[in-house]
């Protein structure tokens, strides 16, 4: 299955030229721009690993560019996003965030239920990845 | 114009008897509003001969401490105060038989965080009174010490996203269809489908309660089955809108309980149930986690005439103020009502810190919303995906679009038309950011993703053409432009 998470998973994975095009939009709207990458990626896992602090007042996507490339290399198999912040008072929050990296293998949720009181269950969503290998050795090689 | 001087002189002003509202003290052309007041703005179409002051000040008394005599026990009160202050008026441009009345009321005439209470003065017996052949309220303004007495929505836009982890582009949504009439099993099955084919809500529809053909607690079981089951295969955060709109305020906090153990990340409550429920549900969605959906139904018959009622930007405060998450605000292109100045008023209204006032959106006053969270607006009824990039360009990324038949009316199936939904979206998103002009590109940018993309290009020969052009009742009288396009 493919995680469809980050704004624009329904579409072809973006190409490196397109990631620097959506970078550009970023940085003209004064948008700091950060890495992140995680081998859970639970839908509640917020807190992915941080590639370095977020990166301010640049003008060119090429620094970032050049993060992205490493952080890919470092981490062949994990999910890679990039996300940017925007703090302009009354927003303070993520404006944009889309994924860049993905192993190549997407095992996907399981989805597990226990059964209570009456008809209602409670539901779990366990990562197939993440529930048969500690962190760092979950997608394979490299991970 | 007849004297609208108010008499000063006590003995004069007490004398029992019917006196004009302007003598009474409820015009005061000079006065200056307070930066305490709160302020309303009146459409007023007075009846044949009425004087246009005397109609404003009787619309200010009877909307504050009036009656149609005079009564000396206003002289136990420092009456002055609470007397409701006409201090404005203004013809309506392109009308002879209309005027705008301003009117200005001392925040102590309210109870803090009611809108029951507001609503109770300003839209109170004034609306039935015999000299004004019609009436509308068209704006007000909430001076900070008031808006500081509400809590709001009690999530908001930022938070909401961060909840739903989702950032970057408009949310996707879609009303089961038919909203009657299905099973609870079979209705979750559309849930579950739309869900997984990438959208990131489905809803009950206004008048889905707990009828013969599906009990409520089965609807929630059915529909968190869907979420559930669409949240595993795509990975995403989703969320189905379970509607605990009820007889009872004892039966809706019921149903609240039970979406939330359910595991449910929001509920849904219908305008119709009234401003102290609505107020009361908001409050339990703050303490529950829980994002408020409120659809606005019911609201035309007071709202779309221009003549009399109000207007919808009102509600829009209104409910920013008593507190709700998601308010459908209107799509402009769609199949309901909405003029398009209009609509991107009621937008601002939603979404932004301060409004400026903005006499081409409809905004008569300026509004500083002192911190308080913004409304999600929706936009839903008749739109599909061949007008993403309209959409998008209207309403930019703080919006949910609704596409409920352009979803479950899709020939390939109910994931498809999600799909379709989804891939346009995306695909448009990216053009803008990329710097393309997508009002003139669009349907070039659709008709490149549909090359790879099936269920768009089935979307597209299915209702690429379709519009819904029609003149709006309920224009912008403030400027003089046209607005519908």
């Amino acid at each position: 299955m493919r995680i469809t998470q980050g704004a624009f998973s329904f579409l072809p994975d973006l190409t490196d030229d397109q990631i620097r095009k959506q970078l550009d939009y970023c940085l003209n709207n004064g948008w700091a721009v950060a890495i992140e990458h995680t081998d859970d990626p639970h839908p509640r896992n917020t807190y992915w690993d941080m590639w370095g602090a977020p990166m301010f007042d640049l003008v060119d996507p090429a620094g970032i560019m050049t993060e992205l490339a490493d952080c890919r290399e470092a981490n062949p198999q994990s999910y890679i996003r990039i996300n940017a912040f925007d703090s302009t008072h009354g927003v303070e929050t993520v404006a944009l965030s889309f994924i860049v990296g993905r192993p190549s293998v997407e095992p996907g949720f399981r989805l597990d239920r226990t059964e209570t009181s009456g008809r209602t269950q409670r539901y779990s969503l366990v990562s197939y990845a993440v529930d048969k290998s500690p962190a760092g050795e979950r997608y394979g090689a490299g991970a | 114009m007849a004297d609208a001087t108010p008499i000063k002189d006590p003995k004069e002003r007490y004398r029992a008897g019917v006196l004009k509202y302007a003598k009474m003290g409820y015009w005061e052309g000079d006065y200056e509003p307070k930066p305490t007041d709160l302020l309303a703005v009146f459409r007023v179409t007075p009846q044949e001969g009425v004087d246009w002051i005397e109609a404003a000040a009787a619309v200010a008394g009877e909307s504050s401490t009036a009656t149609w005599t005079v009564v000396w026990t206003d002289r136990l009160t420092a009456a002055e105060n609470y007397r409701g202050k006409a201090y404005k008026i203004e013809a309506v441009p392109g009308r002879d038989d209309q005027f705008f009345a301003y009117i200005a009321y001392d925040i102590e005439l309210f109870e803090p965080g009611s809108i029951a209470n507001l609503t109770a003065s300003i839209i109170g017996n004034v609306f039935g009174f015999k000299p004004v052949k019609s009436l509308r309220l068209e704006d007000m303004y909430f001076p900070p010490a008031y808006v500081k007495t509400f809590d709001g929505p009690p999530t908001g836009i930022i938070v909401e996203r961060e909840r739903l982890d989702k950032f970057g582009r408009p949310l996707l949504g879609a009303t089961i269809k038919p909203k009657l009439g299905l099973s609870g099993k079979n209705y979750g099955r559309v849930v579950y489908e739309a869900l997984k084919g990438g959208l990131d809500f489905t809803k009950d529809d206004e008048n889905i309660n707990s009828q013969s053909f599906q009990h409520w607690r089965d609807r929630f079981l059915y529909c968190m089955e869907g979420v559930n089951k669409a949240q595993a295969s795509s990975g995403e955060v989703k969320g189905h809108y379970l509607n605990i709109t009820a007889g009872t305020m004892e039966d809706m906090y019921e149903r609240a309980e039970f979406a939330k153990e359910l595991g449910s990340n929001i509920v849904m409550i219908d305008l119709v149930i009234g401003w102290t429920a609505i107020t009361s549900m908001s409050k339990w969605a703050s303490r529950n986690d829980m994002l408020l959906h409120m659809h606005r139904a019911g609201h035309s018959t007071y709202t779309r005439q221009k003549d009399h009622g109000v207007s919808f930007r009102v509600i829009c405060k209104w409910l920013r103020l008593a507190g709700v998450d998601h308010l459908h605000a209107g799509t402009v292109v769609g199949k309901l009502e909405g003029d398009k100045n209009s609509v991107l008023g009621y937008y601002d209204i939603l979404r932004e810190s301060y409004n400026a006032a903005n006499p081409e959106h409809g905004l008569f006053f300026e509004q500083d919303w002192v911190g308080l969270r913004k409304v999600m607006p929706v936009a839903s009824g008749g739109i599909h995906a061949g007008q993403m990039h309209q959409l998008l360009d209207l309403f930019g990324d703080d919006v949910v679009l609704q596409f409920g038949g352009g979803t479950i009316g899709h020939p390939e199936g109910i994931a498809a038309g999600a799909t379709a939904n989804r891939v346009a979206l995306e695909t448009m998103v990216q053009a803008r950011n990329e710097g393309r002009d997508i009002l003139l590109e669009g349907p070039r940018i659709l008709a490149d993703a549909a090359k790879w993309c099936q269920p768009l290009r089935a979307a597209l020969d299915t209702w690429g053409e379709v519009t819904f052009d029609y003149a709006s009742t309920d224009t912008l009288d403030t400027v003089p432009t046209p607005t519908s396009i």
